[in-house]
């Protein structure tokens, strides 16, 4: 059970939540939403919860709660660029299918 | 698939309804767009990776379009087809465009009659190769290459933009610039004073609290606020500038400079050009570095090869920097602050790297002034965190913004007095209302005036609107309340609406001026308010007495034409011969005069007007008894 990041995403995250000036590391979870069923929540977090289960990669602590992780256990976040645009893509092993862009997903 | 950012907690946006936006600084010479990223406020740079996006814009014969660096390039070569600067041409007709001849543009001056939709009665238009084009479509060719950029760079559509303007920028200005966003087909979520702009980008990442001046010295502009920072408040307490100053005319004495050592006269538009670009080109260099070489080859085949250090750099340019420190101290005296309280100075715009400007204001500030974020992209960075918050990206820690208009807002009343009814440096969004009321029995319709500026009378003050209220219902003279009320919006653009209270009826006008009023104006108008505060104070005494003898002596001719009867010869004589007396004061530019004549004629009136009043009571009372007069409860 474990989620990671890639040297790379960590890097930016740390650099982000650094300019930020606050933050105890990155949320992830799922949501039911959009086309096919399922969206991808990329947080900030300013708190850990209760509930929240811990992991940390490259120097980062990614925050999950209990019922998302099911949906994205074994995921790994990269950062990468296309073109003009950048942000983070997740590798989900657990994607059965998804929408056109990849915003939503089913699993 | 796709690529995600990171949010604030919990504003994660549902799939496919990102609410991008950004920030775009559209300035004189350079133009930028800026948008919050991952939670931090970054630059989109185009495929070079270059951020600054020359606000250059050639056309060519076929009709294709080129902006930027292309564009620049072509300059020299393609004067009158190459628009730069279309900032100062923004909302301004021909008349308010300074050096008409000085540049090598065909101007078309339109009249207000055949104006093109939505591109400002009366602005002038340029003639080039693919036709006519207006600042506002030149505008927008800019700000549609800076939204290809961020669509690109974002992967997605814009939700909105907050495009920044300098703070004098008037009424027709700022919609001329909202037009051309349109056109560019961007959704303008506000327009932001540019050194507010400045200030977000400072104070939310600097946290620091208390008063700051804001120097900005662009491409063509230059402005100056006193700011206070307090709690993630920002509040403009002063704003003021110059519009005519800037890095182009250091570009300009150097170009001078030149001229003068290569014994040189009457260039073509094309050499003009070159030479600007070269000059340009130096002044940068000298930031750096101690001297620099210039070179170029005039048409004609003639070579420029000259050395200009730095010091020779900073004698030339020394009064501009100079020029720069009047508005700086008028906006002072505005804020009601001296140079001790300024916290901080933040440095804006390219110019401010030069080192002779941040040595004078060092100086004037007695302290260094703060450059920590890059001058030519802290505005769009600010603008960027805004249209963040505007589109509905951030939760929970809003800022309010407070900006300030520049000239004080009134209307006309008798005599051709200007009433102000919103004073300058007020803070806007804002309302303001007044209520007003005729002036002779029986009038059913007021013209209302709408006027900016600080001067007593409507004559040396701008006309901005005139619109009529119809319909009052006829009553004596100050019985009617006509309520006016101001709105000037976020975007600094003013609603003004008459009502009379009574029954009810309305006239509106919202304020889109044809002309343009340029920052110089501004700043003329300002300066003759206060060299002419004396003149001023006595004309504003001068009419109110007239007027108030005008009235008067209408009010006693009136009852002399209805109840003459109830004066015996000798006492009409008298009031006559006063009333004479007071005409006659009313040629004279003394206001003291009038009022002796009008209290002289106010007294001969006491015994008719109570000889008036017994009559009018007992025509009320007659065939009355007493129980029929008692009040109701």
């Amino acid at each position: 059970m474990a989620i990671t990041l890639s040297e790379n995403a960590a890097k930016h995250v740390r650099n982000f939540i650094a300019k930020r000036g606050s933050g105890v590391g990155l949320r992830i979870g799922v949501r039911t939403s959009g086309c096919s069923g399922m969206a991808y929540k990329l947080e900030f977090a300013d708190a850990v919860g209760s509930d929240d289960l811990q992991f940390a990669s490259h120097g980062v602590t990614l925050l999950v709660d209990p019922k998302s992780l099911p949906y994205i256990d074994g995921m790994e976040l990269d950062y990468t660029r296309e073109g003009l645009n950048e942000g983070f893509r997740f590798n989900n092993p657990n994607v059965k299918n998804q929408c056109g862009c990849g915003e939503s997903f089913g699993v | 698939m796709a690529l995600l950012q990171i949010s604030e907690p919990g504003m994660s946006t549902a799939p496919h309804q990102h609410r991008l936006a950004v920030g775009i600084d559209l300035g004189t010479t350079n133009s930028l767009v800026a948008t919050v990223r991952n939670g931090i406020s970054v630059v989109l740079n185009d495929e070079n990776g270059s951020a600054l996006l020359p606000s250059v814009v050639r056309y060519a014969a076929d009709g294709s379009v080129t902006v930027g660096e292309a564009a620049q390039a072509m300059q020299s070569e393609d004067a009158a087809n190459t628009i730069v600067s279309v900032k100062r041409f923004m909302g301004r007709g021909l008349a308010d465009i300074g050096e008409v001849s000085r540049l090598p543009y065909r101007f078309v001056d339109t009249p207000a009659a055949d104006h093109k939709p939505g591109q400002g009665a009366g602005m002038v238009q340029l003639r080039t190769v693919a036709g006519v084009k207006s600042p506002v479509e030149v505008s927008a060719e800019i700000l549609k290459v800076l939204r290809r950029r961020a669509e690109a760079a974002l992967g997605g559509e814009l939700v909105g933009a907050v495009i920044t303007v300098p703070a004098y920028f008037d009424d027709a200005q700022r919609q001329a610039t909202k037009d051309a966003a349109r056109l560019a087909g961007l959704n303008v979520l506000r327009l932001l004073n540019e050194p507010t702009a400045a200030a977000i980008a400072y104070g939310l990442d600097n946290a620091a609290e208390g008063v700051y001046a804001v120097y900005d010295l662009g491409g063509g502009t230059f402005d100056i606020s006193i700011l206070r920072l307090s709690r993630g408040v920002f509040e403009v307490l002063a704003a003021n500038g110059d519009s005519a100053l800037g890095g182009d005319d250091f570009d300009q004495r150097i170009h001078c400079w030149l001229l003068e050592k290569n014994h040189l006269s009457a260039l073509s538009p094309q050499d003009t050009r070159l030479l600007l670009t070269h000059a340009r080109a130096a002044k940068e260099q000298l930031t750096e570095h101690g001297e620099t070489h210039i070179t170029a080859v005039l048409s004609n085949g003639e070579v420029i090869d000259n050395v200009l250090t730095r010091s020779e750099f900073q004698a030339m340019s020394q009064n501009l920097v100079q020029r720069t420190l009047q508005p700086l101290r008028r906006a002072l005296r505005d804020a009601k602050l001296g140079v001790a309280d300024i916290k901080g100075v933040v440095m804006v715009g390219g110019a401010t790297r030069m080192p002779q400007v941040q040595h004078a204001i060092g100086e004037f500030f007695g302290q260094e002034p703060l450059t920590n974020l890059d001058p030519d992209k802290v505005v769009a960075l600010g603008a960027a965190i805004q249209a963040n918050l505007l589109a509905g990206n951030r939760g929970g820690d809003e800022w309010l913004l407070l900006d300030v208009i520049p000239l004080s807002l009134g209307i006309e009343t008798m005599g051709g007095l200007a009433e102000k009814i919103i004073p300058r440096n007020s803070t806007i969004p804002t309302a303001r209302a007044q209520e007003f009321t005729t002036f002779k029995d029986g009038q059913t319709a007021m013209s209302i005036h709408v006027v900016q500026g600080e001067r007593e009378l409507v004559s040396d003050c701008r006309s901005l609107a005139k619109f009529e209220l119809r319909g009052i219902p006829a009553m004596v003279a100050g019985a009617a309340r006509i309520r006016v009320t101001f709105q000037v919006d976020a975007d600094g653009l003013l609603n003004v609406s008459a009502r009379e209270m009574g029954c009810g009826i309305e006239a509106a006008i919202t304020v889109k001026p044809s002309y343009g009023l340029s920052d110089t104006e501004i700043t003329r108008m300002l300066q003759e308010s206060t060299q002419h505060a004396q003149d001023d104070m006595q004309a504003r005494a001068l009419r109110e007495q007239q007027a108030e003898a005008e009235q008067l002596l209408e009010a006693v001719q009136h009852a002399l034409e209805l109840d003459g009867g109830l004066l015996d010869q000798a006492g009409r004589e008298k009031i006559e011969a006063r009333m004479v007396a007071l005409r006659d004061t009313l040629q004279l530019a003394d206001h003291l005069a009038i009022k002796r004549a009008a209290t002289a004629l106010n007294e001969a009136t006491v015994s008719f007007a109570q000889a008036r009043m017994d009559k009018s009571v007992a025509s009320v009372l007659a065939g009355k008894n007493i129980s029929d007069l008692e009040v109701k409860p």
